[in-house]
């Protein structure tokens, strides 16, 4: 069985190769998450400066930059959690309260507190709340949408473990479960890899694979340069403003990392090799 | 005299109030999960210090009325506009200034608390406002209290116990990952608008058995207690409710066995009495149990030490 909830409109099967041709067997379709000229300031200081970028189904899109480069703000901002000073996002087409159900979202695991009382099935269950509304009860078809969920991220034997005893790498598989189980055709992560085991890493890394190849759009702000050309199709490299933006192979290379980091440039060079340079 | 009381053989009138002292304690434990969860019980006492205005200028306006200032759902009514305006001033506060929230809440409740004190004296001055009987509000009584009053207080335990059952999936998703909730599709400002109103509910419902000063407590140590018992929140909320409830019934028996002692603090330390035995015994998060597990760690490194 596989995780997904019915569609209400039919998704085409649209596949970009790795170095797919940026717009051209996209026209009649709207991208999973397209981002218009999108700006932010905190107070008076400038979070993020037009930043326009489009994001499509069937690929895993990083979102690159150095610290304090807007990559997270970039997400909360296109999720409607920051107000922006100019700017608009659709989501397949349409506004996030009319896709809302397609866009599942997973947080940066530092953001709550583990010693919440829940086990692991309970906050993976929180993944179904908004589907089931006030007073439906979990059927056995909830149930096992959240069993293959935990399954998938391979934390099943996990479901009544106490989230205050995992480890780093558990905790960032269970938030990946609690969006799975919603079933949704784009995936938006905050520094999923950030802290975690080598172990949790491959299993994430794995489930992101599976997504993207059973067509969703997988947006992940990640931060280790090394790993970019070996698991994405696509990268925003984003320092406040959109630096370059593209198929991996086109855009990761030195000199627009070099562009992105200002000059103090830490990959190393068998990493952009490996991305064809 | 206690042993009657807690058994409910005072008579019909110290039973109902007994009754209804445990149905305010169960909305208040299960209420308090959520404003403990979401960190929002510093909150809570400013609203409940804040009802004392309301109170006075409820009974003011009634007097003026010339209606009996005494009746129940009227001062209830004021003191719920009262923490609202409490409510606004502290957002208003936390909001638009740079002033960080905890100063805001310290700032709120006292003016609010002054504001009553000045009118309460003001209920001295005016005929019939010295037998009142107001002061009773601020430490909570059960003694005379009528019938209708205590049926009151124990249907709206009933209101609160209900829509915290109803709206328990948001209200806890949210506590755990408001940002999470919200873009699933969850409202977070509504679900903390409910964990805040459901806490005000409380605290208007139980002012006259527990009293506004100490109210707070009611809403905060079941839930805290409950905690020691359990992770699942589920479980959670059942014990928080059986832990407010105990409190009410052991409060209100044992001041319908001593009447000279106000009821809010016997309802407290009932509350706080368990707590602290909770404390020493809970399994996992318990101080006995902590010791013995620690204990058995330094054993097991002892003898693997001296392999």
């Amino acid at each position: 069985m596989r995780i997904s909830a019915p569609r209400s409109t039919p998704r085409p099967a649209l596949r970009r190769a790795p170095d797919g041709e940026r717009g051209t067997g996209a026209v009649f379709v709207a991208p999973a998450l397209a981002i218009e000229g999108l700006s932010v300031a905190y107070g008076a200081t400038p979070a993020i400066e037009g930043v326009s970028a489009s994001f499509a189904s069937g690929a895993m899109s990083a979102i690159v930059g150095p610290n304090g480069a807007g990559k997270s703000t970039l997400l909360a901002a296109a999720l409607g959690q920051v107000a922006p000073l100019a700017g608009r996002v659709r989501f397949f087409g349409t506004t996030l309260d009319r896709a809302r159900r397609r866009v599942a979202y997973v947080p940066q695991r530092a953001g709550v507190d583990w010693d919440f009382p829940a086990r692991v099935h309970d906050v993976v269950a929180m993944g179904l709340y908004a589907e089931l509304g006030l007073f439906r009860r979990f059927g056995p078809a909830h149930r096992a949408r959240i069993a293959e969920a935990l399954e998938r991220v391979g934390m099943a034997e996990f479901a009544g473990r106490q989230i205050g005893a995992l480890s780093g790498g558990q905790q960032q598989r269970v938030f990946l479960a609690r969006a799975l189980v919603q079933g949704a055709d784009l995936y938006l992560l905050d520094e999923p890899f950030a802290g975690v085991d080598a172990a949790t890493e491959a299993a994430i890394v794995d489930v992101l694979r599976g997504l993207r190849n059973a067509g969703a759009a997988v947006v992940a702000v990640h931060h280790d340069l090394a790993t970019v050309p070996e698991w994405f199709d696509a990268v925003l490299l984003l320092n406040r403003r959109v630096i370059a933006a593209g198929p991996v192979a086109e855009t990761f290379t030195r000199a627009n990392l070099s562009e992105t980091y200002g000059g103090r440039l830490a990959i190393a060079p068998e990493a952009l090799r490996a991305a064809g340079e | 005299m206690l042993i009657e009381a807690l058994t409910l053989q005072l008579g019909y009138n110290a039973t109902l109030v007994t009754l209804g002292a445990a149905c305010l304690g169960a909305a208040a434990g299960m209420a308090g999960v959520f404003l403990v969860l979401r960190r929002r019980a510093l909150v809570s006492d400013a609203l409940a210090h804040a009802t004392l205005p309301g109170l006075a200028a409820a009974f003011l306006a009634m007097s003026a009325l010339g209606l009996s200032g005494r009746w129940l759902p009227g001062l209830m009514a004021g003191s719920a506009l009262a923490a609202l305006a409490a409510l606004w001033a502290i957002q208003a506060l936390a909001g638009r200034t740079r002033l960080p929230e905890d100063a805001a809440i310290g700032a709120v409740l006292s003016v609010f608390f002054g504001m009553g004190v000045v009118l309460m004296t003001v209920v001295q001055t005016i005929p019939g406002g010295q037998q009142a009987g107001l002061e009773s509000f601020l430490l909570g009584a059960t003694s005379g209290m009528l019938r209708a009053e205590a049926l009151t207080i124990a249907a709206g335990a009933l209101v609160v116990l209900g829509a915290v059952l109803a709206l328990r999936r948001p209200m806890s998703a949210v506590a755990f990952d408001a940002r999470h909730a919200a873009i699933a599709g969850l409202n977070p400002r509504a679900a903390d608008a409910a964990i805040t109103l459901l806490a005000l509910a409380v605290t208007v419902t139980g002012l006259k058995i527990v009293g506004l000063v100490l109210i707070v407590a009611l809403l905060i140590v079941p839930p805290a207690t409950a905690r020691l018992w359990t992770g699942r929140i589920d479980r959670l909320l059942l014990l928080a409710a059986a832990f407010g409830a105990a409190a009410g019934w052991i409060g209100a028996a044992a001041s319908a066995a001593a009447a000279d002692l106000p009821t809010g603090p016997l309802v407290v330390l009932s509350a706080a009495a368990m707590f602290a035995l909770s404390l020493l015994v809970a399994p996992g998060r318990g101080v006995i149990a902590r010791a013995l597990a620690r204990a058995r760690l330094v054993r097991g490194l002892a003898a693997g030490g001296a392999r």
